[in-house]
């Protein structure tokens, strides 16, 4: 079915960060940041993308475990990379707007500094994966159960320690303002989550084409 | 504790990544065989004495205990399979009696009785209070014999069993098995000395390259029809 | 066969006889927990001799990580030496209850070296721990027991695998940055003055959840990490 639907989904996605650019240049300027905080569209998205990846991580290796299914070993692994990938993207795009709006390129902001941690985690998912020697795409589903797990707490933890001892934040302001873009970051939404979608297929189809590979290898000897 | 009176191995294969350890094997092992798993040195011998065991799984094909697979029987099963692997499994930190008693307490075992009879019949009654890490390979193999066939399992798995003993300690084992045969279990016996195996075993199968090229009862010219197969 | 709890225990026994003897682990653990606060020392005392603020929870929840990945490794190399976990798992006993008698050895260990360091850093940071020392004795144990859950599975699953030293800490830290952050954060509460109870005691709720949620986790998903 993904097959049929892929090119499809292909052109929309397509056509849809094609257009992103022009709806976000027409947008109305959300705060005294103005261009810069247009960012934010991108950067929302990414994060939600990045959430929706680790979620599919962490069910994969959970089915993959203790089902042995090999189709969802090949989603764990590819959904990991995405975390990776998105979530290396937010942390881009969140630094440079950073630079502009607040001056510095870095900022403990509870977001920030949980995003950070999560890519860490899947991270290391691709470590175990690539270093742990055969069997590790056990270890590696372990991982992805965990760290999909340790998610929430991640969040919990990091959005306490910074607001227990609170600091002023830009990004808290414009939450609260954003009514009149809803739309707008809706529409990125969806296209982020949409190009996850197709990433996650063409990833997938590489790792069938591998173990195809390896299955012939391993059929040539008989 | 269970008694089934066959393993059966159907088709099994197992491979790590493009590495083919064992491919496409069958047999059968009945109640009373003494088999002799015979190969050189990665041939597959140690991956499917490990999938006899149940701690490796098949990557293809099935091991049925008496029909039954071991997912099916669980834990239990695990009680009536003995294994003396190659790296012994011994705590060389504890002593002779502290090994088998813990083995003993973790199969359910009443220690009282057990333990001071498998002391006895590894020949280390006077030793069994000195730390494994001071014995010899030969004492250390003696023990972690006694401590494989402490519950008395159905199925015995054993992979070079005869490292390190003297004539002596060898005979002892050799008669062990008769005996635990003439009970009614079944030994798998993987080795690549092939004098040993020769007058012991009751059926000769050999591995070479993962592969099963010979299954069928002993008979003599054991050496002869080992390196017609395998080559040398 | 023996029960859940009869296999968790003989397997605690056993961790203890063997370490009872040579005590090797007990000891270099400590000591290595001993130098990690030394080190810290140097690298958070400032040229007047005080040491920076809100330093002392931090470095005893680092040197409890550090030390208790060593002790994670060191237990399971033993196990790894004469493939001994795998005679463990041969056994009749339910894995689960194999896994849970290796946490609790991990746990005492740990315990064990936060009984000596915690005076040690309250010592050298003139820190007053011991002002609330339910809550502390709460955060410390509650932390405890989530990194060791997964500390312990991680280790237990790496064992055969060649880069197990360098991957566990790559694994075992990312997971349990609640548990760090929790319990810097809750110490570091403890040591207001006047100590802030309430925010000490959001931690520790933190901490429980996470524990049941991981130890659930590690006993469910042992047995089929463990079998090849």
């Amino acid at each position: 079915m993904m097959k049929k639907l892929f090119v499809p989904l292909a052109l929309i996605t397509a056509a849809m960060f094609a257009y992103a650019p022009i709806a976000i240049a027409n947008v109305a300027y959300q705060s005294t940041m103005l261009l810069v905080q247009k960012i934010f569209y991108f950067h929302f998205a990414t994060w939600m993308a990045m959430t929706a990846a680790i979620a599919v991580s962490g069910v994969a290796s959970l089915i993959y475990l203790f089902k042995g299914s090999k189709l969802a070993d090949w989603y764990g692994v590819a959904s990991a990379e995405l975390v990776v990938v998105f979530g290396l993207f937010g942390l881009f795009s969140g630094s440079l707007w950073g630079r502009k709006a607040w001056g510095v390129w870095w900022q403990w902001d509870a977001r920030v500094t949980m995003a950070t941690m999560l890519v860490l985690v899947f991270l290391g998912y691709l470590m175990v994966r690539k270093y742990g020697g055969p069997g590790s795409e056990k270890l590696a589903a372990a991982m992805g159960i965990f760290g999909a797990a340790t998610s929430p707490f991640v969040y919990k933890s990091v959005d306490w320690w910074r607001t227990i001892h609170p600091q002023t934040s830009v990004v808290r302001q414009l939450s609260d303002t954003f009514p009149d873009a809803w739309y707008l970051v809706l529409y990125c939404t969806a296209a982020f989550l949409l190009l996850t979608v197709l990433l996650l297929t063409a990833r997938v189809r590489l790792e069938a084409m591998r173990s195809e590979l390896d299955r012939m290898y391993l059929a040539a000897e008989d | 504790m269970m008694d089934f009176a066959d393993v059966r191995l159907v088709d099994v294969s197992r491979h790590f990544g493009r590495r083919r350890a064992v491919s496409h094997v069958s047999f059968d092992a009945r109640s009373g065989d003494i088999i002799g798993l015979l190969g050189p040195n990665g041939a597959g011998k140690s991956t499917l004495l490990g999938m006899l065991a149940t701690l490796v799984a098949p990557t293809a094909g099935t091991v049925t205990y008496g029909g039954q697979p071991a997912r099916a029987l669980g834990a239990p099963l695990r009680g009536s399979i003995g294994l003396l692997a190659h790296e012994l499994y011994l705590y060389p930190e504890l002593t002779a009696r502290q090994n088998l008693e813990f083995f003993a307490s973790l199969y359910g075992l009443d220690t009282g009785r057990v333990v001071p009879a498998a002391l006895e019949s590894a020949g280390l009654a006077d030793r069994a209070d000195d730390e494994v890490a001071g014995f010899s390979r030969g004492m250390r193999q003696r023990l972690a014999l006694e401590r494989a066939l402490l519950h008395q399992p159905r199925l015995v798995l054993m992979d070079e069993p005869f490292t390190g003993l003297d004539d002596a300690a060898t005979a002892t084992v050799r008669a062990r098995l008769q005996s635990l045969t003439a009970a009614g279990a079944i030994v798998v016996l993987a080795t690549h000395d092939l004098d040993l195996a020769d007058g012991l075993v009751t059926r000769v199968a050999i591995m070479h390259g993962g592969r099963l090229v010979a299954d069928e009862p002993a008979g003599t010219g054991l050496r002869a029809r080992y390196r017609s197969l395998v080559g040398n | 066969m023996p029960g859940f709890f009869a296999v968790a225990l003989l397997v605690l026994k056993k961790d203890l006889a063997i370490e009872a003897k040579s005590r090797e682990i007990a000891y270099t653990t400590l000591f290595f927990a001993v130098s990690c606060v030394m080190i810290f020392s140097f690298a958070f005392v400032m040229e007047d001799g005080v040491p920076v603020d809100g330093a002392a929870a931090g470095i005893l929840w680092i040197a409890v990580a550090f030390s208790g990945t060593l002790a994670l490794g060191r237990t399971f190399e033993r196990e790894r030496y004469s493939e001994t976990l795998r005679a463990l798992l041969l056994a009749p006993a339910s894995r689960p209850a194999v896994y849970a008698g290796k946490l609790l050895g991990m746990i005492l260990m740990m315990v064990a070296t936060e009984i000596i360091l915690t005076p040690m850093v309250a010592f050298f940071f003139h820190a007053p721990f011991f002002a609330r020392p339910l809550l502390l004795v709460a955060l410390l144990g509650l932390g405890t027991i989530g990194f060791a859950a997964v500390g312990t599975l991680f280790a237990a699953m790496l064992v055969r695998t060649r880069t197990r030293d360098v991957l566990l800490p790559i694994l075992l830290y990312p997971v349990t940055i609640p548990v760090i952050i929790a319990g810097v954060r809750g110490t570091a509460a403890l040591l207001q003055s006047p100590p802030e109870a309430p925010v000490a005691t959001l931690w520790i709720g933190l901490l429980t959840a996470f524990d049941v949620v991981f130890l659930t986790l590690a006993l469910w998903t042992f047995e089929p990490l463990m079998t090849e």
